[in-house]
């Protein structure tokens, strides 16, 4: 039993306690309170009406009851009925299990809120408190309908007494926070900020509060609290610790009051030059407060001081406009940051986060770089660890973002698992967004998956590859990085799809060192399949695929594992479809095909990055937004300056403020249709750092090559950044050439230089008119070329194209498809005319013949048109076979003019060919048959 | 129910902490605020922006308030007073809102109270039945 109970002890509900607690069990306890609820409901079916006492003892136990943790379904019409008693203990017991067990029994609530009406208007203020006590905690939208209108009266009547318009001005607060619409702005809100100068300080808390809460909604109607406001907070902290008496505490004028009128504060932009000059004398001297020394040894003195000081200090970053006072925080924040009170140091890392973001005080939190590192590496307690990673994240910028990175991931090897998913993304995003060295990126990433790879979510490995896939200047050393990384005996599953998917598209760059040969890349990548889950091992298949197109050597390999039943017969049904669809595809196939279906990934669409977005979800999306804003805009300045010196090497690159925003929307396992022209990407030396003069011939370009000899116009090479398309028109031994140079992207193109180079045997003079060196983004140039075939030749010229896009320097180089063919005049002529010249030409160098395999289906009307297109004229009726083709043509230079036969005989059992030319020259017979034999 | 939901995490997570830790966490999109006085925990959940320090002082100021009116408050005086605990509790603070800061204030108004119980406990008889 307690030593004292004060007013009147009710002896049955002591008993009642005192037994629960002797309990000696559980089953004891429930014992004990079922007989109790037995008894009650018994008292109150019982015919014997209860008097007051009995039943708010009553009420009173079922309520005790309740706080034990049992449900309570009886005893609210009790309740209510003792408030309407007369006497004021039982009308606070009815009172207070109305507040602790509300139900929303439509019934009650009439009779409660007819109660609370009574007691509102009895005048009594003892009755009065209760019944806003009672509205204030139960809140409910039919307590607000009832009463919203009723209260603002209370609250600035003249004669309410001080302690009930606190109760009031509380009361209709809680009722706009859960009724906005109920709370109906008035006359009443002029008053209401008129309480600010009130001479008792708690009536002043009280309206503080309420008019906080309703100035955010309604800053207009309380903008005039703003001078009040400051006015009141300047007398406070001016006046000396005795003079507000009992609303100093431990040594602190009036600590809650001040605290919300610097809230309040916090709901305006800074104020007019005579408001704000009074203001800033306050902030100043709360400031200067702290570095006095300790009126009290007390921590109560120090948290009421110090919860003041924070408050200033949110009250400046939310002003943003004094620089002084920024940077005094700041400096008063810094000493925090080594103080032995593990909540200062909590709070002036978490305070220091917000700062991070002003412009007039980033540089002055980034001073304070090594104790926050240090705070990560030994605090104990992992929320002040957090924080520390907040605020690493906050105040990283290009200047550090080396340095903050490498600790984030040291920090993870070690990190609580609570955190690590959200170090995670953080890392990720730093990483990406500060990246001066698209290498360093891969390489942070890969570490990342390294160290904690289970808490690298999808939408991070997503990242990479959209990044990898984007930007050419850093797939070939991604594709060394993660051929090197999947050598570790054990690596994490996520290693293995950001590897299969990366060597699936850039495997062939490092292909030609023979340690990552083809085939060696396929079994490394084939011996963690085993290991993988599904999903990993689908994408691993698609990665075969892929390299069967980019490695015809290992196709057969690669054919084999498909066709193993562990692949084929696989249970799982997404497995065994894409085997089966894959052998398939690598049998049926032609290569052209192939190169089409498996061509590599386009690039991604420009978006918010998906790890921003996944880390926005998770911290709520106000605080991390507003961050995030400020700090976009910030990271324009730094990155957007003039264009930097040429980098030394051609993976360096400066990636625009937007562009390292992108977003994935859905994973790409599967490779998807691609767009029409086949083409490769660049082809990049991995092996070797020198940017030679020329590149060598891009991927693909051979084979495009040889589509124009029967054919002028088209997309003669595509990227991901530059297509190449041509016109052309040939007339006897002149030609012009229109080429289109297409920027793909939206990044201006500078530099844009391209070049023929003629080999030295051509034949050929080229005229070309230079281009403008900058292609806008999205823009098309044209350039003309003008040719004149000087003599027979075989080498056709080559285009190289030199430019540099954001920062990396681009080198492409294709053939010009400009062949002797092209200067073909077709020459109609009858039968025995044709055999007759036929044996004219019967001297054997005249003659050059061909057999070779069909590459294409053998369809007549096809090679008609080759015929035609090749140039020269297709003579029906002349060959006695129908089955064969026969042309005849005459090649003009400007020496001579050559006269060319050709005969074409298909085999469609064997499924060859077998070509006849004979032209009075024998380089010309060789080259038209070399030329012509490509093409079926 | 779900009220005794959150009481039970809040009661794990926090019973789990050391007492050299910081008196913040993070719960949920909330900030809890608690303190330990011998065997009692005080929690307050607070909102983003409320201030820590200064809901540290309110935990304090109520168990200074318990403690004046019970005279060297004890964990059994909360427990056979309950309603008294909620009483003053209601006069310290309404809706989430410091009310009166003032001790002398707050206590005043439950003085009050418990005068006009006694007053009229006078007028009541005998307290026989009360055992039931």
């Amino acid at each position: 039993m307690p030593a004292v109970s004060k007013g009147d002890g009710m002896r049955g509900l002591a008993v009642f306690i005192s037994d629960i607690r002797n309990c000696k069990s559980k089953e004891a306890e429930i014992k004990r309170i079922n007989k109790e609820l037995a008894n009650i409901r018994s008292k109150f079916k019982g015919d014997k009406a209860l008097d007051g006492y009995s039943k708010k003892k009553y009420v009173c136990k079922l309520l005790f009851i309740f706080l034990l943790g049992h449900d309570i379904d009886f005893g609210h019409m009790e309740a209510v009925n003792l408030l309407s008693s007369n006497r004021y203990t039982e009308k606070q017991i009815g009172y207070l299990f109305i507040s602790v067990l509300v139900n929303s029994n439509s019934e009650l609530i009439r009779l409660i809120n007819n109660a609370i009406k009574n007691d509102l208007a009895s005048r009594n203020p003892t009755f009065m408190g209760l019944a806003l006590h009672c509205i204030a905690n139960v809140g409910s939208r039919e307590m607000a309908e009832a009463f919203a209108g009723e209260i603002p009266k209370i609250l600035v009547a003249g004669d309410t007494m001080d302690s009930v318009k606190q109760s009031a001005a509380l009361c209709l607060l809680r009722l706009y926070r859960t009724s906005p619409d109920l709370v109906p702005m008035g006359d009443w809100t002029s008053r209401v900020v008129h309480l600010l100068n009130d001479q008792h300080l708690g009536v002043v808390t009280a309206a503080t509060s309420l008019i906080t809460t309703l100035a955010q909604k309604n800053p207009e109607e309380f903008k005039t609290s703003v001078s009040l406001a400051v006015s009141r907070l300047s007398r406070i902290v001016t006046s000396a610790s005795t003079d507000l008496q009992d609303y100093t505490y431990y040594f602190v004028p009036a600590p809650w009051l001040s605290v919300k009128l610097l809230r309040l504060l916090q709901c305006y932009p800074p104020p007019d030059p005579a408001v704000r000059g009074r203001l800033t004398e306050c902030l100043e001297t709360i400031l200067n407060k702290a570095q006095e020394p300790p009126k009290s040894k007390k921590v109560q003195h120090s948290n009421a001081k110090n919860a003041v000081l924070f408050e200033a200090i949110s009250l400046i970053i939310h002003h943003d406009s004094e620089p002084n006072l920024l940077v005094r925080a700041c400096n008063q924040l810094g000493q925090f940051l080594q103080h032995r009170e593990t909540n200062l140091r909590y709070l002036a890392l978490e305070s220091m986060c917000t700062l991070a973001s002003s412009e007039f005080s980033h540089e002055a939190v980034k001073t304070h770089i090594e104790t926050v590192i240090n705070a990560l590496k030994t605090e104990r307690d992992v929320s002040v660890r957090q924080r520390a990673v907040d605020l690493l994240y906050a105040m990283c910028d290009r200047s550090n973002a080396q340095q903050i990175v490498a600790e984030m991931l040291s920090y993870l090897e070690t990190a609580d698992y609570s955190i690590r998913e959200e170090i995670v993304l953080k890392v990720a995003i730093l990483a990406e967004k500060y990246a001066v060295d698209y290498t360093w990126y891969v390489d942070t990433i890969l570490n990342l998956i390294r160290i904690a790879g289970d808490y690298v979510s999808e939408e991070v490995w997503y990242r990479v590859i959209q990044i990898v896939i984007n930007r050419d200047d850093v797939q070939g050393y991604a594709a060394k990085t993660v051929f090197e990384a999947l050598q570790a005996p054990a690596c994490h599953e996520n290693l293995v799809k950001v590897g299969g998917y990366i060597l699936g598209e850039f495997g062939n760059l490092i292909a030609g060192d023979p340690r990552s040969s083809p085939l060696i890349q396929f079994n490394l990548l084939h011996s963690k399949f085993h290991l993988c889950s599904v999903p990993t091992r689908a994408l691993l298949l698609s990665t075969y695929i892929k390299f069967v197109n980019l490695f015809p050597e290992v196709k057969a390999t690669i054919q084999d594992v498909l066709r193993s039943d562990s692949q084929l017969k696989n249970a799982d049904v997404e497995l065994q479809q894409r085997a089966v669809e894959y052998l398939r595809l690598s049998t049926v196939a032609s290569t052209d095909i192939l190169a089409t279906v498996l061509e590599e990934m386009p690039p991604f669409p420009e978006r918010e990055s998906s790890i921003l977005a996944k880390l926005k979800k998770k911290k709520g999306p106000s605080t991390v937004t507003d961050l995030e804003e400020t700090k976009r805009e910030r990271s324009v300045d730094v990155n957007g300056g003039p264009e930097p010196a040429p980098a030394s090497t051609s993976a360096a690159s400066t990636p625009s403020p937007s562009a390292d925003l992108l977003g994935l929307g859905a994973a790409p396992p599967a490779p998807t249709g691609p767009p029409p022209a086949s083409s490769g990407g660049l082809l990049v030396d991995v092996f070797s750092d020198s940017a030679s003069a020329a590149a060598p011939l891009a991927p693909g370009s051979e084979d495009n090559f040889a589509r124009f000899v029967c054919k002028n116009n088209g997309v003669l090479f595509e990227n991901q950044l530059l297509q190449i398309g041509l016109k052309s028109e040939f007339r006897q031994n002149l030609g012009r050439m229109f080429i289109f140079y297409g920027n793909k992207t939206s990044t201006q193109f500078l530099n844009f230089t391209p070049t023929l180079i003629c080999a030295d045997d051509l034949q050929a003079n080229i005229l070309t008119k230079p281009v403008d060196p900058t292609v806008d983004g999205g823009a098309q140039v044209q350039q003309v070329v003008n040719i004149e075939c000087v003599s027979d030749f075989t080498e056709a010229p080559v285009l190289n194209i030199q430019f540099r896009y954001g920062g990396t320097f681009q080198n492409v180089s294709v053939k010009l498809p400009i062949t002797l063919n092209k200067f073909f005049q077709p020459t109609e002529m009858a039968s025995q005319d044709f055999f007759q010249r036929w044996k004219q030409l019967s001297n054997p160098q005249q003659e050059v013949q061909n057999i070779f395999k069909a590459k294409h289906p053998m369809d007549t009307e096809i090679t008609k048109a080759k015929i035609i297109g090749f140039g020269s004229a297709l003579l029906e009726e002349v060959d006695p076979n129908p089955a064969n083709f026969v042309g005849a043509g005459i090649i003009h230079t400007k020496t001579t003019q050559i006269g060319c036969l050709l005969r074409l005989e298909p085999n469609l059992q064997a499924q060859m060919y077998r070509l006849t030319l004979r032209t009075s020259k024998d380089t010309v017979s060789q080259r038209l048959c070399e030329l012509l034999s490509e093409q079926f | 129910k779900e009220k005794k939901k959150i009481t039970r995490e809040l009661v794990q997570t926090v019973l789990a902490r050391k007492p050299k830790m910081c008196s913040f966490l993070e719960w949920r999109d909330l900030k809890i605020v608690y303190k330990r006085y011998a065997s009692l925990y005080f929690c307050c959940a607070i909102e983003d922006q409320d201030n820590e320090l200064i809901t540290l002082e309110i935990i304090h100021r109520y168990v200074e308030l318990l403690d004046k009116y019970f005279g060297s408050v004890c964990e059994l005086d909360i427990i056979f007073n309950f309603e008294k605990a909620y009483f003053i509790l209601d006069e310290f603070l309404l809706g989430g809102e410091v009310q009166e800061t003032s001790k002398k204030n707050v206590l005043k108004a439950i003085e009050q109270a418990d005068l006009l119980q006694e007053s009229q406990n006078e007028e009541w008889g005998g307290l026989s039945e009360d055992i039931l």
